[in-house]
């Protein structure tokens, strides 16, 4: 991790793209303007940060804005880790996507659109990647219940499809 | 039964039921080669050489493979989402399903986030215990592979032979935890338990038998011309790709990069331990089962090492607002019986934050985020599981080679589907 001054005179080398600096037990978070991610993680690429150990998908409810995306680099040199953060509506969650430079984003990306509906601009194949192709709703936003879905059996098919709305 | 009619169906379904099994009467393309027919072949949901339920799109021209595309999701249970609704040491048995033959890695995983974010430091004792299990569980969980990987490329017996040496690692969970698998033996701020008396001298038995049958498979597997002729040059990566692909762990180690995180960046103490990093050359099939079979040996030097310098001291924290007191003191303490009280029902409260918790498991680098609202329990628990992130390489790897060769690299790739789709 960069220490606390090092971590400063990284954001202040981003420019205004950089909002925000976190340093919190030692690990050390940039949070960014989200239209700027792809020349933001370019510019870190070009310090040595050249490897995308991580994609995360976070729900800030009941901050706003609500939804996060973390990008965990590694600079494999100087084993130095730095977090980029961005926040997006849940109303415009429309984030680009890194593939084209790290295409290890690629099923990451595609989990936080399942679990989120973060969309990433740019994806070349941004589809459901864990949850059924014809699941309705982002279920790991905090305001997505847990429980209460039909299971669906062959015997249920009918009902469940005729009546969507309540389990069977 | 009838299918519905069609106004209710979704897009998916009718999409699905339009599949038809019956024979066609006439060929697929008109004219042309036979051998620029591409053959769109789906293997699995659960071909027995997957390894789990992963389900591969293969795109076919005569035997070469053009395309994959892996499609997984079908063992997904929610487990990020279960977490976010337990206490934080309540997570602990739920996160170890994940990936099924690296559960104390898991636990690993998550335990070192919650450590940095309460900011508990584990004694001594406690670390030695953790990385004693950690490099058992490495070894166990190369042994169901090798045994796997051989099962797919036609060795049989290795199998059994594996399956026999595991047994033993998981007769010492057993005697350590109670459990012999998804333990719960690593708690936030240290391990639940000392190990009991008797345990050490086991451990040393089954140290002393570990090589040797790693030398028997090696010499098995590397005699067998079958074998070789199917690892050798097949499917090789170069790590500039993989790096970019965000592949780790043996992965990796084969095409040449010694990145290894217990090295690289040490944790619970594997700074005091000597041990080498097993690299391969070419990044072939060869080179992934060489650099994990080297690595089972390291592992045995690492545990022995471990034993020989276990520190006396507590196993776990003595922070009672995160560890449980113990049993004796709750009849003599009414501090501990509270302590004890608020920990079983509320749970710890961790102070808001984020952190990012990683380890080397056998397949590479298993992280956590975890992410703290203030409360009791954790606002979002994400796993970077290796798994999920190295899947992506199989394509790149396989594209233009023969279908036996996927077999091949799919076993070498080590894909554990419960950590794949959590």
């Amino acid at each position: 991790m960069p220490d606390a001054t090092g971590l400063e005179l990284l954001a202040a080398e981003l420019g205004d793209a950089a909002r925000e600096t976190v340093y919190f037990r030692g690990q050390a978070t940039i949070e960014i303007d989200p239209a700027r991610v792809r020349e933001v993680l370019s510019a870190l690429r070009g310090k040595g940060y050249s490897f995308l150990a991580s994609v995360h998908g976070v729900d800030y409810y009941p901050e706003e804005p609500r939804l996060g995306v973390l990008y965990e680099l590694l600079d494999m040199a100087r084993v130095d880790r730095v977090k980029v953060r961005l926040r997006v509506t849940v109303q415009a969650p429309e984030v680009d996507s890194v593939t084209p430079e790290w295409p290890t984003a690629d099923h990451q990306e595609r989990e936080i659109y399942d679990m989120f509906g973060v969309v990433f601009r740019g994806h070349p194949d941004l589809r459901r990647i864990l949850m059924p192709e014809d699941y309705e709703g982002h279920p790991q936003r905090r305001d997505f219940p847990v429980g209460g879905e039909p299971v669906i059996f062959t015997r249920d098919e009918r009902r469940w499809l005729e009546e969507p709305s309540e389990p069977a | 039964m009838s299918p519905p009619e069609d106004r209710t169906l979704s897009d998916y379904r009718s999409r699905e039921q339009s599949v038809t099994l019956s024979r066609l009467d006439e060929p697929l393309v008109q004219g042309g080669e036979t051998s620029e027919e591409l053959l769109t072949l789906n293997f699995g949901p659960h071909h027995p050489a997957t390894h789990g339920v992963l389900r591969l799109l293969v795109t076919l021209q005569g035997e070469v493979v053009r395309d994959i595309k892996p499609i997984i999701g079908y063992v997904h249970t929610g487990i990020e989402k279960t977490a976010e609704d337990k206490a934080y040491w309540k997570v602990i048995p739920v996160v170890e399903r994940m990936d099924y033959l690296a559960y104390y890695f898991n636990a690993m995983a998550y335990c070192s986030a919650v450590e940095k974010l309460v900011e508990v430091e584990v004694p001594p004792r406690g670390q030695y215990l953790r990385v004693i299990h950690l490099e058992l569980n490495r070894i166990a969980s190369h042994l169901i592979w090798l045994g796997t990987s051989a099962l797919d490329l036609g060795a049989v017996s290795i199998f059994l032979y594996c399956l026999r040496e595991r047994e033993l690692i998981l007769d010492l969970f057993e005697m350590s935890s109670g459990q012999r698998m998804h333990t719960r033996y690593f708690q936030v701020g240290g391990v639940i338990e000392d190990i009991p008396r008797g345990f050490e001298e086991k451990v040393r038995e089954f140290l002393k038998v570990m090589p040797e049958r790693a030398d028997e498979y090696g010499a098995i597997l590397n005699s067998n011309e079958i074998v070789l002729q199917r690892l050798r040059g097949t499917c090789p990566l170069d790590a500039e790709t993989l790096l970019g692909l965000g592949v780790t762990g043996p992965l990796l180690r084969a095409a040449g990069n010694p990145w290894d995180l217990r090295k690289a960046d040490p944790y619970c103490s594997y700074d005091h331990f000597d041990f080498k990093i097993p690299i391969g050359t070419v990044g072939d099939n060869y080179d992934r089962f060489a650099v994990r079979l080297a690595e089972i040996y390291e592992s045995v030097k690492i545990i022995e090492q471990a034993l020989d310098g276990l520190p006396e001291g507590p196993y776990i924290t003595e922070d009672r607002k995160v560890a449980l007191p113990p049993r004796h003191e709750l009849a003599t303490s009414m501090e501990a019986l509270i302590h004890h009280f608020k920990l079983v029902t509320e749970g710890f409260r961790v102070p808001p934050g984020e952190v990012y918790a990683p380890i080397e498991s056998p397949r590479g680098e298993l992280a956590c985020y975890v992410r703290s609202d203030g409360s009791s329990k954790p606002a979002r628990v994400h796993m970077r599981d290796p798994s999920f992130v190295n899947l992506q390489a199989v394509s790149h790897m396989v594209k233009g080679s023969y279908i036996a060769d996927m077999i091949a690299t799919v076993a070498m790739l080590d894909p554990i589907l419960g950590g794949i789709d959590r």
